[in-house]
């Protein structure tokens, strides 16, 4: 069995068979609360999938909001370390995608947008799917502020998600794992530095 | 159960610690410190911290089997530190916590980082068990605590805590003043030596008689840091070169006086001759030292883990839950979260209910 994990947006875990039969799924739209959820929801969907050994985690790396994203990816990889299966970290936003393309099959160009906080959202062009069956990353996510993204699309259908379909990302996964490639590096897609700055002298306070 | 083995998960500043312990036995106390990437910042950055956890968590957790010649499958609990720390520092530690325990299927504990400090003490090698009640001093960058432990794992009273700095935030602050580098502590240390501490008389926040009917165990840093930064700026605008040796050495004596004094007045009106202390603090010499003299001359008895069990650490965490799972304590359930305010009273948190008669 394949398990994902993700908490880019609320948390979602999901198990599917090697051949992406889909097994159990458990997850909570709420966008907080994660470590809270997480450990009921990974519980509750290994008892629903029944017996099999979990060969592979796949853990969703954002983007999305910190201290969020970085629970599901704390979890995916104890698990995984638990139970000696391959970690596969995967951009959560290919799952967006593949979700789109499974129900909707559209024939051009789409992005998946997610709220970044701050008053702005993560963008990421889509373009169906390669030979691996993985969805077409057209170019590089980026964040822009989300009153510049109707310009920033240029007219491409834009689908905004607040929830994570989590068989989808195992599907993906699931895929990337047998092509043997690398849809993420081990870093979260965190997308901007940590908020804070060199200090300067100390303030006077007489 | 034999003695259980327990392995300990603290991220609850930035220390990354995995400790594995059979019972009161320690086995392996792993830290990975991101304290080198707060340094250009003068102090924790936790956004910086929260990464950090994330990055090391695993290898900390394969160092401490390899170190302790475990495997997960021999483990007997999971433990986590809860709270009280940076939330969302705590939370990769609590997510990682929760996979391991359910991929694992053990049981695990959620505890308190400050009761944790106290256990430190039961796995210090080669020591005597410790004896309660004792008054408990927990002094680091982010907590200054009193404490009146009757028993660890059931009854621990908040006597008082800082109302507004930690006393290691002190130390870094006013290691800015004096263009010192992070962290503070081991500078100003080594800035004080052959320093006057009595060449100036810092105040000692809490300590007039007024403030005493109601802060009697509390403690504030914030005036001292201030007072210090004035007399930095008189020097400055007087164009007198800083006696810097003199100033370290008077800061660092009014933290310690004030430590101290609240420590042992807790001692004394509570009849309690034994006195623990704990967190990264204690590492200054003249704390101990002051410690030591002082609490010798009233007939207390002080004990001081070794300094890698002072500072955050994972062994305190699973030492603690070694010591709650020998009480009886059953686990916690996987609906807890990451609690940076948790008091000193919620020792285990989300306990299981027990199950059913029937
Ligand atoms: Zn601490």
């Amino acid at each position: 069995m394949i398990l994902a994990v993700d908490t880019s947006l609320g948390s979602a875990v999901a198990l599917i068979d090697a051949d992406g039969r889909a097994r159990a799924d458990a997850s909570s739209p709420d966008p907080l609360g994660h470590a809270e959820v997480i450990g009921t929801l990974l519980h509750r969907a290994l008892a629903e999938a029944g017996e099999g050994a979990v060969t592979h985690v796949i853990a969703g790396m954002g983007p999305g909001p910190f201290t969020g994203l970085r629970i599901g990816i704390a979890t995916a990889r104890a698990f995984a370390l638990g139970r000696g299966a391959q970690v596969v970290p995967v951009p959560s936003h290919f799952a967006a995608a593949l979700a789109v393309i499974e129900t909707d099959a559209p024939e051009s160009p789409f992005a998946i947008v997610t709220d970044a906080r701050r008053r702005e959202v993560a963008i990421s062009l889509f373009d169906g799917v390669d030979a691996d069956g993985i969805p077409n990353l057209l170019e590089p996510t980026v964040l822009v502020p989300r009153a510049d993204a109707d310009e920033r699309l240029r007219g491409i259908h834009a689908i905004e998600v607040s929830t994570l379909d989590a068989a989808a990302l195992a599907r993906v996964g699931l895929r990337a794992a047998n092509a043997g490639r690398d849809l993420a590096g081990a870093e979260p897609l965190y997308l901007r530095q940590p908020d804070v700055s060199v200090p300067g002298a100390p303030k006077r306070v007489s | 159960m034999t003695e259980p083995l327990v392995l300990g998960i603290e991220t609850s500043c930035d220390e990354t610690g995995i400790g594995i312990v059979r019972g009161r036995t320690l086995l392996s106390n792993t830290i990975a410190s991101s304290m080198d990437e707060h340094a250009r910042y003068g102090g924790v950055v936790p956004e910086v911290a929260a990464r950090a956890h994330l990055e090391a968590l695993q290898p900390a957790i394969e160092a401490a089997l390899a170190e302790a010649s475990v495997t997960l499958d021999d483990l007997d609990a999971i433990a986590v530190t809860s709270g009280p720390g940076l939330a969302g520092a705590l939370m990769v530690g609590v997510g990682a916590a929760k996979g391991l325990a359910v991929s694992l299927d053990k049981p695990l504990y959620a505890v308190n980082h400050l009761v944790g400090h106290i256990a430190a003490d039961i796995v210090t090698p080669d020591s005597e068990p410790l004896e309660y009640p004792t008054i408990a001093l927990l002094v680091s960058g982010g907590h200054t605590s009193l404490l009146h432990v009757k028993d660890l794992t059931s009854d621990v009273e908040l006597l008082g805590e800082t109302i507004d700095d930690a006393a290691g935030e002190a130390f870094d602050k006013v290691a800015r003043l004096l263009s010192l580098p992070y962290p503070g502590g081991p500078e100003i240390d080594r800035a004080a030596a052959g320093g006057d501490p009595k060449a100036i008389r810092f105040p000692r926040g809490l300590s007039k008689p007024q403030d005493m009917a109601k802060h009697r165990y509390d403690f504030s840093f914030s005036g001292l840091k201030t007072a210090v930064a004035r007399w930095v700026e008189r020097c400055e605008t007087e164009g007198d070169p800083i006696p810097v040796a003199d100033v370290a050495a008077s800061f660092r004596e009014a933290v310690v006086d004030v430590l101290v004094t609240k420590a042992l007045a807790a001692c004394a009106d509570r009849g309690v001759p034994r006195l623990l202390l704990g967190g990264g603090v204690i590492a200054n010499r003249r704390l101990r030292e002051a410690a030591l003299d002082r609490a010798a001359a009233t007939g207390v008895t002080v004990r001081i883990p070794p300094l890698s069990l002072c500072t955050d650490n994972g062994a305190m965490i699973a030492a603690l839950a070694a010591d709650l799972i020998a009480s009886g304590r059953r686990p916690s359930t996987l609906a807890f979260g990451a609690d940076s305010t948790l008091p000193v009273t919620e020792i285990q948190v989300a306990e299981q209910q027990p199950e059913a008669a029937g």
